[in-house]
């Protein structure tokens, strides 16, 4: 143990001095890998604001032309070189719209059957299939989209709406048309199934951490399992349950495959919902690759900056709903 | 007269009960009926393609027989070089905000910025890459292609390295600093030894996602005809390929592009379930 | 135990010289210590000797701030912000607080062994070579030596002597603390500090601890912070009694838990709080 005779002074102060060497050496590689992290820190911040710099800079031309008019001008003529975003706008907006309203309900209640009703054991398979709908490249929602969904909403379904709504009031002019298969409501329909996985992802962990005695207590008092969900449940679970929503539209908003091969790519405004139309990043993926001249380019990169901005926002506000969340200790 | 009352409010709760409890089947056999309708048609449709030929010939002119060798090598160099790119920046910056940072105000801001650039529309990374890359340079290529995908690696690697890292217990820090370890090798050596698994379920997660990224490729790498490896020029890809072929009115090109879309979908699938699986034995 | 001269020895010994009234040399001094957790005082105006060779005590209810005692003297909360120390801890002669100290230097030869063993998710082996090889150039069959002779005085070769290649986590708690002692040992410290080291095991690995904890004195200076008393009177020559962040009382362990100078220090070695 002859290496153990520490209470001997000067052999301690060997080993001091060699360590201490040692440990100096080291210091200027720990200095050195602290600033590459903070480094790589930066650079993040860095591309963020890269993106938005790159934007505006490309959006200027068509800015500088077109004014604010730009965001209502539904007119889109290469050209003649005038161009408005209203088409794309309103498009993006609707078919947003469309995939939150069917996909908000059906997500949700998938959260609800994952937490409450299903038997343990198909609990997880079940979980990881509907994950799997958000893991399918949106390419491939796209082509099987174009060439299954479509013509199948145009034999079967689209003709039956149509007749459906004729003559009602209000809804007729929402569900008008020749049947193209193509359209809005398809491209939506679309989006509902691609965001359905974020939102039930983030609803069955929100659920989930809803105290058990809340649950225990309701259900002593006779509850039936849809009341403690209604009354219970969702409003225990109402921040995250929104902050999920507003991720989910977030990713809606700026989805560019799928809606590409279904929404028709025209640069109009229509009140029906079975009319071809386009979105932000629809046009910009169908004609950016072909745009001659620069006013036509700055166009299309001034929508991408207008999406940014709108997904911009939506993400910022459900970034703020979860941090709630985290907060309230939820 | 109470009680008729009463059995009524009660028969009324209990339907809607079973309403509610069917809507909620229904939901999610809607879910999975999708899942299962999208993969069956491209088993159907890609199956069919499948052959030899596919991973050995380039793409052909329209109207001809043909293969997607170019296009699945393409992928892979691009995928191989955004990953090289993102992957390091974007674990050193997880480690920043998990173990260095934990608690100031530059990590906040970054947590913050990082979770928008995951969701941002992959188009808009595409449009500034082309903005600060490709017009500069004067033309598409292929490394502008890596680098638009680096950016969605970026994100991806940074959030889960940050989360993986703040799982490591703070007992076990503490117990290397206590030997002396500095700082820096304590993370090198034992924080990222402890977190390697989840930390490397973030790369294979990285690259499901990029696998199938079409958008931002669009107008950075566009597209080769030809086989090449030419990072300086433009670069085919599986998905602007799938994209091309499939609006094409072209028979052959559509069956290819239904085969290539069986292949990039089985690929991230695969991999997605891989990483699920190494983060699952962990816990 | 030894008794010191039953004359009134001074509770706490304010020497400068590095000698106490008692004629052993102090390897660590403490003067004036004050600790902060924020804004609010958790330490206040400790004083306390400890001496080289001997095992001390740490004892009183929870929330006393022996832990947070024990963190400062081998300064492991900077490792957090918003924690600060003031005053003078002494270590063989230079204050340890002071912001020029190499803190990894320090801590190689200040070892400390925690509540929850700890063991690197590496093998056994390396688990001891680690700190080894980073501060010499050893040839394998020297470290091979090393690692067996830190086992060795950590009563645990025997254990593993043919499974070092075994990762270290898959052994018993009493195991992976004997462990995580070795591995300190290995590093050649000075002094060793245990945080309640047997508070996460059962009673007859705390056996094994507290007799390894016996041994190691000789060659080492002990500090053990630990809420069971039994314990403390089994191990430590001097005892510290802590109160809501005040020393109450140090002493020889004898005297402190049979003749106690202050109510409070009677009152917890009876069982009357706690």
């Amino acid at each position: 143990m002859s290496e153990v005779a520490l209470s001997d002074t000067t052999m301690a102060a060997s080993t001091s001095r060699s360590r201490a060497q040692v440990l100096k050496r080291l210091r200027s590689s720990d200095i050195y890998f602290r600033q590459l992290t903070r480094l790589s820190v930066l650079l993040v911040l860095g591309l963020l604001s890269g993106v938005i710099l790159a934007l505006v800079i490309g959006s200027i031309p068509a800015l500088k032309t077109f004014g604010f008019s730009f965001v209502y001008t539904e007119v889109w003529n290469p050209v003649s070189e005038q161009f408005g975003a209203l088409a794309p706008v309103y498009g993006t907006l609707v078919t947003s719209a469309i995939a939150m309203v069917i996909a908000v309900p059906v997500g949700l209640m998938v959260a609800f059957f994952l937490t409450e009703l299903c038997p343990m054991v198909l609990r997880r398979p079940i979980a990881i299939a509907i994950e799997l709908l958000a893991g399918i490249p949106s390419i491939i929602y796209g082509i099987w989209g174009l060439f299954i969904f479509a013509p199948f909403l145009q034999k079967n379904v689209q003709p039956f709406l149509i007749d459906t709504f004729d003559g009602v009031p209000g809804l007729q002019s929402l569900f008008a048309g020749p049947p193209y298969g193509i359209g809005m409501l398809t491209a939506g329909f679309i989006l509902a199934i691609m965001v359905l996985p974020f939102i039930t992802a983030i609803s069955r962990d929100v659920f989930d951490a809803v105290p058990p005695v809340l649950k225990e207590a309701t259900y002593g008092l006779g509850c039936t399992t849809w009341e403690v969900f209604k009354h219970v449940i969702l409003p225990f679970t109402r921040v995250g349950v929104i902050g999920g929503v507003m991720l989910a539209l977030g990713r809606a908003l700026g989805e560019t495959m799928a809606v590409t091969f279904v929404i028709g790519n025209a640069h109009t405004v229509s009140a029906s919902i079975l009319q071809p139309g386009t979105t932000i990043s629809a046009s910009i993926a169908n004609e950016f690759t072909e745009a001659v001249g620069d006013l036509y380019t700055s166009s299309l990169i001034a929508l991408g900056l207008i999406l940014f901005v709108i997904t911009f926002i939506v993400l910022a506000i459900a970034r703020y709903m979860l941090l709630r969340l985290q907060q309230q200790g939820r | 007269m109470a009680n008729s009352r009463q059995n009524n409010l009660y028969a009324s709760r209990r339907l809607r009960n079973m309403l509610a409890k069917s809507l909620a089947y229904g939901a999610t056999a809607f879910g999975l009926g999708w899942l299962v309708l999208i993969l069956g048609v491209l088993l159907i449709h890609g199956i069919g393609g499948l052959s030899l030929a596919v991973f050995t010939e380039n793409t052909p002119p329209p109207g001809s027989d043909g293969g997607l060798l170019n296009a699945i090598v393409g992928s892979i160099m691009m995928t191989l070089l955004a990953i090289a790119i993102g992957t390091p920046i974007g674990i050193l910056a997880g480690t920043y905000m998990a173990e260095y940072g934990r608690h100031d105000k530059l990590a906040m801001i970054v947590r913050f910025i990082n979770d928008i650039l995951l969701s941002a529309p992959s188009i808009v990374i595409g449009l500034f890459i082309y903005e600060v890359l490709v017009a500069p340079m004067g033309h598409f290529s292929g490394f502008a292609g890596s680098v638009s995908l680096a950016v969605i690696v970026i994100p991806v690697v940074v959030r889960t390295t940050e989360d993986m890292l703040k799982l490591v217990p703070d007992t076990l820090r503490e117990a290397a600093a206590s030997i002396g370890l500095p700082r820096s090798m304590m993370i090198q050596r034992i924080a990222y030894r402890a977190a390697r698994a989840g930390i490397v379920t973030g790369i294979l997660l990285a690259i499901a996602r990029v696998s199938g990224e079409t958008a931002p490729l669009l107008f950075t790498a566009l597209n080769n005809q030809f086989f090449s490896v030419n990072m300086n020029a433009p670069m085919p890809s599986l998905p602007v390929v799938i994209f091309q072929f499939a609006l094409s009115p072209y028979e052959e090109w559509q069956s290819l592009a239904w085969t290539g879309a069986l292949l990039i979908t089985f690929t991230v699938l695969g991999l997605s379930i891989v990483a699920r699986s190494l983060t699952a034995r962990k816990s | 135990m030894n008794v010191a001269s039953t004359a009134a020895a001074p509770a706490v010994t304010v020497a400068h010289t590095g000698v106490s009234a008692e004629g052993l040399p102090e390897k660590i001094g403490i003067h004036n210590l004050e600790f902060f957790y924020g804004e609010s005082r958790a330490l206040k105006g400790i004083n306390l000797s400890l001496y080289a060779n001997k095992t001390t005590a740490f004892i009183g209810p929870s929330g006393c701030g022996k832990s947070t005692l024990l963190r400062i003297l081998n300064r492991m909360y900077d490792l957090y912000p918003g924690q600060r120390a003031t005053g003078e801890v002494l270590f063989d002669g230079e204050n340890l607080l002071d912001s020029r100290v190499d803190i990894n230097l320090l801590r190689a030869r200040i070892g400390m062994v925690f509540q929850k063993p700890t063991p690197f998710p590496m093998s056994i082996y390396e688990n001891i070579a680690f700190g080894i090889r980073l501060y010499e150039r050893l040839p394998k069959s020297e470290i091979d030596g090393r690692v067996e002779s830190a086992l060795r005085r950590a009563a645990l070769w025997d254990e593993v002597k043919d499974k070092l290649g075994a990762s270290g986590l898959g052994l018993s708690g009493g195991q992976q603390q004997r462990l995580c002692i070795a591995r300190t040992v290995a590093v050649k410290p000075e002094v060793i500090l245990f945080d309640e080291p047997c508070s996460a095991l059962d009673p007859i690995s705390t056996a094994k601890i507290e007799e390894l904890i016996d041994e190691l004195k000789q060659d080492y200076t002990i500090v053990i912070v630990t809420h069971n008393m039994q314990q403390a009177a089994r191990v430590s020559d001097f005892t510290t009694f802590m109160y809501l962040g005040e020393l109450i009382e140090f002493g020889p362990t004898a005297t402190v838990f049979t003749t106690p100078r202050d109510k409070r220090t009677q009152a917890y070695i009876t069982g009357r709080f706690g």
